[in-house]
């Protein structure tokens, strides 16, 4: 009983990015209908979270690929000498 | 008042005691039955229980159980229970008695209600713990150690020369609310900020952690850090200062831990991020926020945990824990992973797991007390987290390219392990009021507002499509076989030039002038001297010796011609003696 047996099959990228994007396309909506009681104002745009969210992962990956990894990469031995 | 208990510390004393001359199975039950002992004498803790004795003249009180100290002291006692089945199957005896050490050294920092008795066990904690790191039988394992110990006794010399300063300037010992205020609460700050992992003196996790053995790194997690949370939060609640620490804390680790390799080392940048949301919930100070301290302290014991369980189980079943050696484990290992999801999922804060109603109160609190940009950084924080221990995790060890291992599945004793503090994860997130009711203030707190399970879901959700779309856009940053630096570059290689520093000028100095110098002013004038009176003594002296042996040699030299040892030349010599006196005579006389 391997309930993973799933992802060895050839359409479970496809199959696992479908039911990501319309999960969150129901999020999407669902936020437009939930009411807000925000403790500031920006918080009440809707998607706020969503689109934070998404920028923050995507800046967090490209200063720490873009900016971090030149500025700190090393060769695994670089401390033996 | 008479004792219905034991202090947690002592049965971990005695268990480690014990533990140092049992071998095979019955140590192996030990292990067991000290913790779950020790668990059940958890219940039973009297709340409001204080013990004190005089002793050398100081106010000790080892054991001071308040509401505070019973959540950190039951989490201890349970998580204890969990390492100790978790490594049921290790051999090494040396690892059972350093890990109840280091449980009775953390048990014994919660419920130390005087600095005598904290610093005792702060320093225990630092040696057993080094201990753990030593013996985890890695390539980097014993140096990671020594570094290991050097930062902890730096950190306790701080605390003890806080604590002399304190005590001298108020005359009391006792460790309660302390406050940042002069040199004294300074000196205990550092000492405890360097077990809480501040920034700058954060090197020590990331370096030792990952060189423990697979159960070894278990034990650290739980207790090192979060006992000086304990410290910080009875000692420092509401200085600010903290704040700005603890968000730098919970930003600065999550891009390292998008480029790291070595998977525990991923973990430990998180365990940073993590203790960072913990400090700034001490700093800010409020009842929620501390609240919320607590609570995060006592799920991310549990979390943390099993996450390191999971990827121990992966670092033992394949000897491997680089992302670039791991991948496809799903096949082999479906219960270590879906333990690891319900890890990843709570120190995310996925509703219905335990990060989500612990993390949320601090977040909360920073909303608050309109400490805006505060709230932006954990936000931040939070996703940065599900990005890399929520997502990267399971996804780089279970899943993405198939590194073609096929380990076997882990033993059943770490699985159970696994699955007690996944259940437990998951228990706190569907029921919170079990860990609400233990907490220091009473809670007003409602976490599943459809509002805001909405925002994490949105928060979350979103993060996730981030990293599904810079994955397959091939953006984001792949695995390479490589270390990053750290701040520890700097106390390396500081190191490194001063012992350069020390051969190319002190030892120069030291050859070229003081040497000379010392020839000059000392060598030289004795030498003179010496050589003066050697003069005297050859030529005088000896001299004089020397002649007048020469002389009596001589005289004896030509006397020797006299003696012969022939009785005929003394007959002779005679004779002729005889001849030469008679001759004297006559003529003497006259004539005859």
């Amino acid at each position: 009983m391997n309930p993973y047996k799933f992802f060895e099959k050839p359409n479970s990228l496809k199959i696992t990015l479908i039911v990501l994007f319309s999960f969150l396309a129901i999020v999407t909506v669902l936020d437009l209908v939930i009411k807000r009681s925000a403790e500031y104002g920006f918080e009440k745009f809707p998607s706020f979270f969503s689109v934070y969210g998404f920028v923050a992962c995507v800046v967090l990956v490209l200063v720490a690929k873009f900016v971090l990894r030149p500025f700190v990469k090393r060769k695994e031995d670089y401390y033996d000498d | 008042m008479t004792i219905s208990f034991m202090p947690p510390f002592l049965i971990f004393l005695i268990g480690a005691f014990f533990a140092l001359f049992l071998r095979g199975k019955v140590l192996k039950w030990w292990i067991i039955i000290v913790p779950a002992l020790a668990l059940v004498n958890a219940f039973i803790l009297p709340k409001g229980f204080v013990y004190d004795i005089h002793f050398i003249g100081l106010d000790l009180v080892p054991i001071r159980i308040d509401q505070l100290s019973y959540v950190f002291g039951l989490i201890f006692c349970i998580i204890s229970l969990l390492n100790s089945i978790y490594a049921y199957g290790l051999d090494d005896y040396r690892h059972h008695v350093a890990a109840l050490l280091t449980e009775a050294a953390a048990l014994g920092v919660v419920f130390a209600g005087d600095y005598f008795s904290l610093f005792f066990f702060w320093e225990l904690k630092a040696l057993s713990t080094s201990f753990l790191v030593a013996i985890g039988g890695r390539e980097g394992s014993l140096k990671a150690s020594f570094r290991y110990l050097l930062m902890h006794v730096t950190g306790g010399v701080f605390l003890l020369g806080g604590i002399l300063l304190h005590f001298h300037q108020t005359g009391s010992i006792a460790f309660n609310y302390l406050g940042l205020t002069n040199l004294a609460s300074l000196l205990i700050l550092i000492g405890f900020g360097i077990n809480a992992v501040f920034p700058l003196l954060h090197t020590w996790l990331t370096d030792a952690y990952p060189q423990a053995s697979y159960a070894g790194t278990v034990v650290l997690s739980a207790f090192t850090t979060k006992s000086a949370v304990y410290t910080l939060a009875r000692a420092f609640p509401g200085t600010e200062a903290l704040i700005v620490v603890g968000v730098i804390m919970a930003a600065f680790p999550i891009f390292f831990a998008v480029i790291e390799n070595d998977m525990r080392k991923v973990l430990s940048y998180s365990l940073i991020n993590q203790v960072g949301f913990m400090v700034t919930g001490i700093g800010i100070g409020t009842e929620l926020s501390l609240n919320g301290t607590v609570a995060h302290a006592f799920a991310h014991i549990l979390y943390k945990a099993l996450l390191f369980m999971s990827m121990g189980a992966v670092f033992k079943q394949t000897g491997k824990i680089k992302a670039t050696e791991l991948g496809g484990l799903f096949r082999t290992m479906p219960w270590t992973l879906t333990f690891c999801i319900v890890g990843a999922a709570s120190i995310s804060g996925v509703p219905l797991t335990s990060g989500f109603i612990s993390k949320s109160m601090i977040v909360a609190a920073s909303a608050h007390q309109g400490l805006t940009i505060v709230w932006f950084i954990l936000l931040f924080a939070s996703a940065g987290v599900f990005h890399h221990s929520g997502i990267k995790i399971p996804f780089f060890a279970f899943f993405s390219h198939d590194s073609g291992l096929r380990p076997k599945e882990a033993p059943f004793h770490m699985l159970l392990a696994m699955g007690i503090a996944a259940f437990l994860c998951i228990a706190i997130g569907v029921y919170p009021w079990a860990l609400y009711s233990i907490l220091p203030f009473p809670v007003h707190y409602v976490p599943y507002a459809p509002d805001h399970v909405m925002e994490m879901v949105e928060l979350l959700g979103f993060s996730a499509l981030a990293f599904t779309l810079l994955m397959l856009s091939g953006i984001y940053p792949p695995e390479m076989r490589a270390i990053n630096l750290d701040f520890d570059w700097v106390y390396r290689r500081s190191l490194q030039l001063f012992m350069c520093f020390d051969r190319k000028v002190i030892v120069v100095f030291e050859d070229k002038i003081v040497n000379t110098a010392y020839e000059w002013l000392f060598l030289n004038p004795i030498m003179f001297f010496a050589r003066f009176f050697k003069g005297v003594d050859t030529y005088v002296v000896d001299g004089t010796v020397n002649g007048s042996a020469k002389a009596t040699y001589s005289v004896s030299k030509s006397l020797r011609k006299l003696q012969t040892g022939n009785l005929q030349d003394y007959m002779i010599l005679f004779v002729i003696g005889i001849l030469i006196l008679a001759c004297v005579i006559i003529l003497l006389r006259g004539g005859i």
